[in-house]
């Protein structure tokens, strides 16, 4: 399919272009609050030397856009800056900037890693259990289990996260032991420790995200039901089961994939809470604590990280739709 | 020998605002083993409602109240859903008014086909593919071997309408329910459907109920006739005696519906200038044209039908002429002098002149706005009224198309009924006092009385006010009904154009030809009479032709 090609390319150029206006809004954002790295660093007692000695150090004094632009020349060819915190550290102890642990991507990594592997671990319990609860109550819709389920999903999407989150400790941690409350894990744990520390975040978001895929999948499927189609195929004395799986989930797919791609990009971008909580290193913590700071560049990378996660999965939601319709798989 | 249908007292009801209403009033039913029933009435008579109440099925918000349903013994309307299911697809099967959207998009006609004898256990998945080809084959449809392996948007509709009743037909079984199979086909496809819906139950020996509002249709296609009329059965005979002799005054009238036709007026003057002129015009969607070089001129209180099947290129000349799809090459003139093609860069002036009414007047009507706020829209706009004066310049308006002002002036569209909704279509396209007016298939969701109504309505209204119309139908009895002048296209190109009187008349052009002997005709020989004078062959050709 060509013009899939085409659509992809389009699209991929579209969002570069996306990342670069975010990249502008969010360094006019962090330029516009109050204070900047070195008063945020230095605190209230700092003296006017002090904060001039630093702002000069890192090159803070400079015009703005002068800086944006040196930063974004950076940027295309892959260097995506010194973290100032670092850059600052190393200063004082002399060790070269720019190189070992001051560069924002070796900061971000790991970060980045962790966030994945709790989105991964999330999705692959969420995404099953939405769809399939998705399908039931479409299926044993009005029933009693139906209406359970929904004010089920209902209440954990409306509970805020901290509040699921202890919730889950309560009975998952301290009444009844399985899972440790503390997911603090490091580089190079073995798998399963892995899996079982992430457990009570990865339920947590499990729960604030089953309800709006589950109720999409529902949604969809019951929407085709009043369809010729359908009615069709009830009259050939199919079971509800088949008609449902076979003849309305097929028809539904492109608006359950949009909806599993957006929850799959909040699981990467907006997790921050769940991390305190459980104490987790993902992404969102080091990038509220660089919002903090002021830490321009981080900031920066975490922004882009956050943007290109929605793009990319908008883009695949997209080009599962398409493949999943077959009037553009299989054009005339 | 004991029916193998037989309905006794059937009530259903239906739910509006949390009360049930009587749809069927105690309807009576008898079907022996290979007996071909025609179920006949205008929209909303209950025929579909009925016809899938026969399968022991109804829709949501729809129940049997009461009567029993009784196939082969098995009473449907007390039996289990699981029994139901056992005997649905098997043993009574359903063939749907649209197959387009009655195939799953999502799977091939074959997977679709060979579902109902795999789920039954008839047969395997293997012999049910052949059977299926085989099927394929007698219905005449072209590549028979290959056909099935497509995806429904991949096949044409009335390839589709004919893999549907092969689906049908998958598990051989005893009962078909025919609800409309041809009423969304043109004329020259319906033709090869019927043919094939005809032989194909005759050679299994099927029984089937035949749904539809089409009479000539039903009198080709039944052994007996059962009319309904609002839930209530008005009249059952064979069907030679109930075209021939039908005893109600319901039934003498559907019959008598097709008389109406204006007559005719004298020829155009020549020299005359014509209201709407379409010169050498050449259309196109994106890159591929889809008009090729038609004109054809419209004069002042005359009615141009612009006849053909779907996808001539009708709607498109619409199009054209209102800018709406500015041409490619040629232009458009109005009383001799050329419009802008593009209909953002016509004037108020211009833009008054040609008005539209559309097929679907429930689709054309802004269901939030009163029928005052719908009229009045264009009778401030075009015409600079406000207030009082634009109240009363509404009021008579609705006089003019036959609608009690007072009444109607504050309802909503959803109020109306089917033609009155039209001539609220009507009236907004008079409230422009146009010269011209394109009337795009607007009797043709219409029940046939109805449909007369808003033709004579037309017709009255042309002669008060000298209005040109341009009718665009793919049915001919309108065309006789009430054209002046006939242009017939096929494939974005004019075929053949000219006065009516002309154009009823031997020598046709061939295709027009094909299209006017394909309406069908009353008389229960029709058919059989015109394939053999075509010869079957003829038939399969022109599906072949049609891909």
């Amino acid at each position: 399919m060509p013009g899939l090609l085409r659509i992809i390319i389009q699209r991929l150029l579209l969002g570069l272009v996306t990342l670069f206006v975010v990249s502008i809004i969010i360094f006019t954002a962090v330029n516009l609050l109050p204070g900047d790295f070195a008063q945020a660093i230095l605190g209230q007692g700092a003296t006017d030397e002090a904060v001039a000695a630093i702002r000069e150090e890192l090159g803070l004094n400079k015009h703005p856009v002068l800086r944006y632009l040196e930063w974004l020349g950076g940027a295309v060819q892959g260097d995506l800056g010194t973290s100032m915190s670092q850059a600052l550290f190393s200063s004082f102890t002399g060790s070269e900037t720019g190189s070992g642990l001051g560069s924002v991507a070796e900061q971000i990594a790991p970060r980045f890693r962790n966030t994945m592997f709790l989105a991964s671990v999330t999705a692959a319990i969420a995404v099953p259990i939405s769809i399939i609860l998705g399908i039931l109550t479409a299926l044993y819709r009005n029933s009693a289990f139906d209406r359970s389920m929904n004010i089920f999903t209902l209440s954990s999407i409306s509970s805020p996260e901290f509040f699921l989150a202890y919730v889950l400790i309560l009975f998952l941690a301290v009444m009844n032991p399985i899972f440790p409350s503390l997911s603090n894990i490091y580089e190079g744990m073995p798998f399963g420790d892995r899996l079982e520390k992430t457990m009570l975040p990865a339920l947590t978001l499990t729960l604030a995200v089953t309800a709006q895929m589950m109720r999409m999948t529902r949604a969809a499927i019951i929407n085709l039901l009043a369809s010729p189609y359908i009615e069709m195929a009830r009259l050939k004395g199919l079971s509800p089961m088949r008609v449902i799986i076979k003849h309305a989930l097929p028809n539904a797919l492109a608006p359950i994939i949009n909806v599993v791609a957006l929850n799959l990009a909040y699981l990467i971008t907006g997790v921050v809470v769940v991390e305190v909580v459980f104490v987790y290193p993902g992404i969102g913590q080091l990038f509220v604590d660089s919002v903090k700071i002021r830490d321009i560049p981080v900031v920066q990378a975490c922004c882009l990280i956050f943007a290109a996660a929605y793009i990319l999965l908008n883009l695949l939601a997209d080009i599962l739709s398409i493949i999943s319709n077959p009037r553009l798989r299989h054009p005339k | 020998m004991s029916a193998l249908l037989k309905i006794r007292g059937l009530k259903i009801e239906g739910r509006s605002d949390e009360v049930w209403n009587p749809i069927i009033n105690g309807v009576d039913l008898d079907l022996n083993k290979g007996e071909v029933l025609g179920l006949i009435g205008e929209s909303g008579a209950g025929k579909s409602t009925v016809g899938l109440a026969a399968m022991g099925f109804t829709r949501d918000g729809v129940r049997i109240s009461a009567g029993s349903v009784e196939f082969d013994g098995v009473n449907l309307v007390t039996a289990s859903a699981a029994v139901k299911r056992g005997l649905l697809g098997k043993r009574i099967a359903y063939v749907a008014q649209s197959a387009a959207a009655s195939f799953n998009p999502a799977h091939k006609l074959i997977d679709q086909h060979t579902e109902a004898p795999v789920q039954h256990g008839v047969s395997g998945r293997k012999e049910s593919e052949a059977d299926a080809i085989e099927l394929y084959e007698r219905l005449r449809l072209p590549n028979p071997e290959e056909i099935g392996f497509r995806y429904p948007h991949q096949v044409s509709g009335g390839q589709l309408q004919r893999a549907m009743t092969a689906m049908a037909m998958a598990c051989r079984p005893d009962l078909i329910i025919f609800d409309e199979p041809t009423t969304a086909l043109d004329v020259t496809t319906q033709i090869e459907v019927l043919a094939a819906i005809r032989d194909i139950v005759e050679q299994f020996d099927t029984a089937a109920i035949y749904i539809t509002h089409d009479l000539a249709v039903v009198a080709q296609m039944a052994d007996k006739i059962k009319v309904l009329l609002k839930g209530d059965e008005v009249e059952e005979a064979d069907t030679r005696t109930m075209l021939s002799a039908p005893q109600e005054d319901y039934t003498k009238s559907l019959w008598a519906v097709r008389s109406f036709e204006r007559p005719t007026k004298p020829a155009v003057q020549t020299g005359a200038t014509p209201v709407i002129s379409v010169k050498n015009v050449t259309a196109a969607y994106g890159k591929v044209d889809v008009l090729h070089d038609i004109s054809f001129d419209m004069h002042e209180g005359r009615t141009v039908a612009v006849v053909g099947e779907s996808g001539s290129g009708k709607s498109t000349a619409a199009r054209c002429i209102t800018g709406l799809l500015p041409p490619r090459i040629g232009h458009i003139e109005y009383m001799g002098e050329a419009l802008p093609l593009d209909y953002r860069k016509r004037n108020k002036m211009q833009l008054r002149q040609a008005q539209m009414i559309y097929q679907m007047a429930d689709t054309a009507l802004n269901p939030r706005k009163t029928i005052g706020e719908i009229i009045g829209r264009p009778v401030q706009f075009y015409m600079g009224l406000t207030g009082p004066q634009r109240r009363k310049r509404v009021e008579e308006l609705l006089a003019e198309i036959e609608l009690e002002p007072t009444q109607y002036i504050d309802r909503l569209p959803s109020e109306l009924s089917g033609g009155q909704k039209q001539r609220i279509g009507i009236a907004r396209a008079l409230a422009a006092e146009p010269k011209f007016i394109i009337c795009d298939e607007v009797t043709s969701a219409l029940d046939q009385l109805v449909a007369e109504g808003i033709l004579k309505l037309l017709a009255r209204l042309q002669d008060e006010l000298g209005l040109s119309y341009m009718f665009i139908t793919h049915d001919l009895a309108t065309v006789r009904a009430i054209a002046d002048e006939v242009v017939v296209m096929k494939d974005g190109r004019v075929v053949e154009q000219g006065p009516k009187l002309e154009m009823f008349q031997p020598p046709h052009h061939p295709y027009t030809d094909l299209l006017l002997s394909s309406v069908p005709e009353m008389d229960p020989d029709w058919l059989t009479n015109l394939l053999e004078s075509r010869g079957v062959d003829n038939i399969g050709d022109a599906a072949v032709d049609k891909m």
